[in-house]
């Protein structure tokens, strides 16, 4: 099953033949290297969601000024960095997709969408429950709120989109266009507590100074923004594999892997 | 340990309703994403598996017919 397809058709179309890593920008070739490692980053997202949540409920001491209500900040943060991540990932596979007219590319943009989204979402939902014990109010259109909106329609823009269009080909270009386009959305939401006067506070974490909160606090909300990055791994890589069998239906290989998925179900 | 009980946990001194608020349903829309994803895939091989039968299972013939450039 690992072995390549012998089929002279199949492997002219495809860099199967490519070094090393390379290699994997096949399909048939990434397809189960992707179920191999799903599982893996799965389990590596569960431990560390339960390590975060440990420190944030059990380690991390009560905030002297917000009390408990801080605690949103654990799921808050690290959601929105991803969001803001993911973004920017699916626009350089747009931008591969586009420059290098590999179609790998642009299905990975395509299998991060929805969990960009999501993670979009829960920055916004936590920000509002947060905002409101805190500001008084649920949502204020200030820069940093309102540009993060844009974001989660850009997503859904995106979404729609790709999934609109029927020929393949042209989905990808359409998707890749607004992926690109879009990132530019993504600096103006990290900038925009400095550009502007802002509700929403400045970074409380930065690359360049120490980070404004405690030791505890600060590690709790990086143990989870690596569980958002392995569970991200894991479900884009769930999600890519049916969207790989579907683009390459009429090849060998998926013949033969449905062939045991069909034997299986 | 920062909490006197289990009661005072999921009070949060107070703020129970916006902390467990965000954490259920991030957890919620997490679970949500996990079994569409399943399901997706579950639907894509069935749909698949009938569409070859339709063209004619062994894919031989057209198979690799939209594979040129």
């Amino acid at each position: 099953m690992a072995s390549g397809p012998k089929d002279e058709t199949i492997r002219m179309n495809s860099s199967t033949r490519g070094p090393s890593l390379l290699r994997f920008a096949a399909p048939q070739n990434f397809y189960p290297l992707a179920g191999r490692l799903a599982p893996w980053f799965a389990a590596i997202a569960v431990v560390l969601t339960l390590a975060g949540l440990w420190l944030a409920f059990f380690v991390a001491p009560t905030d002297a000024t917000q009390g408990n209500v801080y605690r949103v900040i654990f799921i808050h943060v690290p959601a929105a960095w991803m969001s803001m991540f993911i973004y920017l990932v699916m626009a350089f596979w747009s931008a591969v997709g586009l420059v290098m007219n590999t179609r790998l590319s642009f299905v990975m943009s395509q299998a991060l969408a929805p969990t960009g989204a999501m993670f979009c979402f829960v920055a916004l939902w936590t920000g509002a429950l947060w905002g409101r014990p805190t500001w008084g109010a649920y949502w204020v259109w200030d820069a940093r709120l309102t540009s993060q909106l844009l974001l989660l329609f850009l997503y859904f823009g995106f979404i729609a989109l790709t999934r609109a269009i029927e020929d393949p080909r042209r989905a990808d270009r359409a998707g890749a266009i607004i992926a690109l386009v879009g990132a530019v959305n993504v600096p103006v939401i990290y900038f925009s507590v400095k550009w502007w006067n802002t509700l929403h506070q400045g970074a409380s974490v930065s690359l360049t100074k120490a980070p404004s909160m405690a030791a505890t606090m600060f590690a709790g909300m990086l143990v989870l923004a690596f569980a958002s990055w392995a569970y991200t791994l894991a479900v884009t890589l769930w999600r890519v594999r049916p969207m790989i069998l579907e683009r390459e239906r009429h090849t060998e290989w998926v013949g033969a892997v449905l062939d045991r998925e069909g034997g299986r179900t | 340990m920062q909490w006197e009980s289990w009661s005072a946990f999921w009070d949060m001194g107070g703020a129970g309703f916006y902390v467990w608020g965000s954490y259920g349903v991030t957890f919620a829309v997490i679970g949500l994403e996990l079994v569409l994803v399943l399901q997706r895939r579950k639907e894509t091989v069935k749909r698949l598996l009938r569409w070859r039968r339709a063209v004619g299972k062994d894919g031989s013939g057209r198979a690799g017919a939209r594979m040129e450039s």
